[in-house]
């Protein structure tokens, strides 16, 4: 259990995937204008890693790595998770409409992103058990919605801030996340 | 290798089967057209648009809730092609134009000596600028700067004057502008906007029932633009010539002048700027949006139906007219005589209004001509009511069908036709309204010697206008006060001969504050008259509800008026509105205006699938932004008000002519530098 809990907190805070890893930046600084489109990213975020994780860690235990065919890793990863995505996205729709309509439109635009296709890789090479894949698939998400809500509050403080032209928009934005991401260096170390 | 090859295309087969299946199973429909505005949007997921990639953008333009334009990556091309897609032609989806709000330029005082670059945005940045007024115009251009079409210029009062026909509502100039006095806005935006609680509204632009912003016309009219004073009065009313010669003008009630000195003439100005447009003979344009293709029917073509037609018409529905009698103006062609607002003139603001684009139909009565049932099969989609109040009143005292006697509006609507009336020797007009004093003045035109008016209370409780009285009285009209008719008497061949009242006396006040009469017993008197009309008031004739199914929930109140939601005129049938004097029994034109302009907007959201609901913080009729209207203005030098220009009392008497002239220039000049231009940040010290 206490595992567990070091694995939980280094995935959200000392390895956070967006400040400390720095995957998965197009979402990050796409969708934090709003804090609205910002918490459904978030969401998003958690349903697909988390389902790409287990979907992914199956691929490889079940037939990467009885073939010994580690070399196709990357390129079947990016075929199973676009399909159970796709798939997914299909099921929501029809099934469960009020889920879709708040993640839908978010599900297609993060299926392959580097932060999905990221924590994956890690999954295999840290050569995570299922259930710790699992785990760590979420908290890993978790931590990409932590940082994405913080950054949104900030950027929406920011527009009412006065900003020199020439750093308006993305440049502050930019300049906004490398601080945030110091911030989460205070928590090397921790784990 | 093999096995490589194997495992891959079995997972791609798995996956594309799976899928396909699931394609077929979880199969939902959605709008082709979100799939094809998709395709032609940049694809690059950016956000830049401010939805969740480029498939909720499509969403959001195939729902219309954002433009066609709304990808900032994409070219003039693609937002061609998306404009395609949705049916319309890119230029001429409903036009966002740039407005600016401040109107001080200049005037306000300076804080400080500034010395910087010439930037607003680097100006505002110390202290909000250097000017006393701290939410107005800086005045350095940073909007004409940010302007790629050319389309602004720093006037000659130091703010930014926009020249629509240049504008595309591209929006750089509100972003540029530090001070949030330019905005984009759309046409239905403009017209439907409501007065708020939260808005810095002068008074008499709180009391105005058509809430038209008093203050800028009477502002563009001192500095002679009287094009602009006219678009500015259009905005929120179509009827201006009537207006400016019959409403009662409440607005110059609250005028702050008015406190220490004489009011502001604001009637005659808005009456000068029509009336110059229309001795200028050219009509000036008047922008509509491109059509929706959606039908609306008006019925009734009086002020409300037309004011609702107008506005309905100016955002893009299809409106049709139907009007019962034979010509459109209702009660303020068929109430209000010539020699207060003549045909010529009326016939002349009605063409423009129609001149929109707006078919009509007279001699047209709902109930005898069509139903509620044939308008909907004729694929009107949303209906006003604006049947106005046509049913006099009656006295209920016998005697009253006599021959000579007749109803106020049957009167009056009588000789508004042209139809000939036997004239009488001596007339008596029961009522104290402005109907009542028509009927006197329209007898002595028409030649009757004595001419009375009989009513319950005294001159100071006459609902009618202070002015129409002392016309009246100027022109020899006889007053029978505090007298309350009991019995009209005839002769043997049924022609009246007398009218009985009883004197009155004025007892405690009641409800509306006024002294209710009692009735001094045995005080029977006879007044020798040979016609004797009864204008006491009207009410709407509903008896159309007795037809058909469709109106079986339409509620009707106790006064004999349709029920209304009174903020969004909504019936109780959901797809008809109402306003004007059908809904609030007989009132001021410039009230059904509003009406129609109320239901005007209630109806672009019912048509539009929005909610239908009145603006948030609207301020309603009666209400007063708290602390706004002052007791006492300190510092106000008297200067004298325009006088009302008028035909001689001699010359006028004989003939249905105007009796009220327009003010010249010179005066109307005068009088707009009278207004203090209150309730904005640089309120006008220099004309106090």
């Amino acid at each position: 259990m206490g595992d567990y809990i070091v694995l939980i907190i280094s995935c959200i805070f000392v390895n956070n995937i967006l400040l400390a890893q720095f995957l998965g930046n197009c979402p990050f600084f796409g969708t934090s204008k709003k804090m609205e489109t910002a918490v459904g990213m978030a969401m998003a975020v958690v349903f697909v890693l988390v389902m790409a994780g287990m979907i992914t860690w199956m691929t490889e235990a079940y037939i990467l790595k009885p073939y010994n065919l580690g070399y196709l890793r990357t390129i079947s990863f990016i075929l199973v998770i676009a399909s159970l995505v796709q798939f997914v996205e299909m099921f929501l729709r029809k099934s469960i409409p009020g889920l879709y309509a708040g993640l839908g439109i978010f599900l297609p635009l993060i299926t392959t992103n580097c932060a999905v296709m990221g924590v994956c890789l890690i999954n295999i090479k840290e050569e995570y058990s299922f259930m710790q894949a699992l785990v760590a698939s979420f908290a890993y998400a978790v931590g990409f919605g932590v940082a994405l809500i913080l950054f949104a509050g900030v950027r929406e403080k920011i527009l009412l801030a006065r900003v020199p032209k020439p750093l308006q928009d993305t440049s502050i934005a930019l300049v906004t996340a490398g601080i945030l991401s110091l911030t989460f260096f205070a928590f090397k170390g921790m784990v | 290798m093999i096995e490589a090859v194997l495992v891959m295309f079995g997972i791609g087969a798995a996956s594309s089967l799976v899928l396909s299946i699931a394609s077929k199973v979880f199969y939902v429909y959605e709008d082709p057209r979100i799939a094809e505005v998709e395709d032609c949007l940049a694809g690059a997921n950016c956000g830049g648009c401010g939805y969740a990639g480029c498939a909720a953008a499509a969403v959001a333009v195939v729902e219309g809730n954002a433009p066609v334009n709304v990808c900032i990556v994409s070219d003039a091309e693609g937002v061609a092609r998306v404009a395609e897609v949705m049916g319309m032609n890119a230029g001429t989806a409903e036009p966002l134009l740039s407005q600016n709000e401040c109107r001080g330029g200049n005037r306000a005082k300076n804080k400080y000596l500034y010395s910087g670059i010439n930037s607003c945005k680097a100006l505002s940045s110390l202290f909000g600028g250097k000017r006393e007024c701290g939410k107005g115009c800086l005045g350095f251009g940073d909007c004409v700067r940010a302007c790629t079409f050319d389309a602004i210029e720093i006037g000659k009062d130091g703010y930014p004057v926009v020249d629509d026909e240049k504008c595309v509502g591209c929006g750089a100039c509100e972003k540029a502008c530090p001070k949030d006095i330019l905005s984009i806005k759309t046409m239905s935006q403009r017209l439907f906007d409501f007065n708020q609680t939260n808005n810095a509204l002068a008074p008499c632009r709180q009391e105005c029932p058509a809430q038209i912003d008093i203050p800028k016309y009477i502002s563009q009219i001192s500095t002679g633009d009287y094009k602009g004073a006219v678009d500015t009065i259009r905005l929120r009313n179509p009827l201006l010539l009537s207006c400016g010669r019959v409403c009662p003008h409440p607005c110059e009630d609250l005028c702050r002048r008015g406190i220490a000195d004489d009011p502001v003439s604001i009637n005659q100005l808005k009456r000068f700027v029509a009336d110059y447009e229309m001795n200028s003979g050219i009509r000036f344009p008047i922008s509509c949006a491109p059509s929706t293709g959606k039908k609306v029917a008006v019925v009734g073509g009086g002020p409300a139906g037309l004011s609702c037609a107008y506005f309905l018409r100016r955002v893009g529905y299809d409106v049709t007219i139907f009007e019962a009698m034979p010509q459109l103006g209702g009660i303020i062609r068929y109430g209000i005589p010539e020699y207060r607002l003549p045909k010529k003139v009326l016939d002349w603001e009605i063409e423009g209004i129609l001149n929109l684009g707006i078919t009509f139909y007279t001699n047209t009565r709902l109930g005898r001509d069509f139903t509620m049932d044939s308008l909907v099969a004729a694929g009107y989609e949303a209906i006003f009511l604006g049947i106005g109040a046509w049913e006099d009143y009656n006295l209920g005292i016998e005697g009253e069908d006599l021959t000579g006697c007749y109803k106020g509006i049957d009167f009056l609507s009588k000789i508004a036709m042209g139809k000939s009336v036997q004239i009488p020797k001596k007339a008596a007009v029961v009522g104290g309204g402005n109907s009542a004093i028509d009927c006197v003045r329209t007898l002595l035109r028409l030649g009757v010697p004595d001419v009375y008016i009989v009513y319950r209370r005294t001159r100071k409780e006459m609902p009618a206008n202070e002015v129409e009285i002392v016309a009246s009285e100027h022109e020899g009209v006889k007053f029978v006060f505090l007298a309350a008719p009991e019995a009209v008497i005839g002769d043997e061949d049924g022609n009246v001969t007398h009218l009985e009242y009883k004197k009155m006396e004025l007892g405690e006040p009641d409800d509306s504050g006024r002294r209710r009469p009692v009735p001094i017993e045995g005080s029977e008197t006879r007044l020798e008259v040979d016609m004797l009309i009864t204008a006491i008031g009207q009410r709407p004739d509903v008896s159309f509800k007795k037809d058909g199914r469709r109106l079986d929930d339409l509620e009707i109140t106790r006064w004999n008026t349709i029920g209304n939601d009174p903020e969004t005129l909504q019936t109780t049938v959901p797809y008809i509105f109402t306003g004007g004097d059908s809904a609030t029994g007989a009132s001021l034109v410039v009230d059904a205006i509003s009406g129609g302009r109320r239901a005007a907007r209630s109806i672009d959201q019912y048509l539009s699938g929005e909610n239908v609901a009145s603006a948030p913080e609207a301020l309603l009729k009666d209400e007063y932004i708290k602390d706004s209207i002052f007791k006492t203005v300190c510092g106000i030098q008297k200067k004298p008000r325009v006088e009302m220009p008028e035909l001689p009392v001699k010359a006028r008497i004989k003939t249905m002519d105007e009796v009220d002239l327009v003010i010249n220039e010179k005066d109307a000049l005068n009088e707009a530098d009278r207004c203090l231009s209150c309730c904005i940040s640089c309120y006008n010290k220099d004309k106090v």
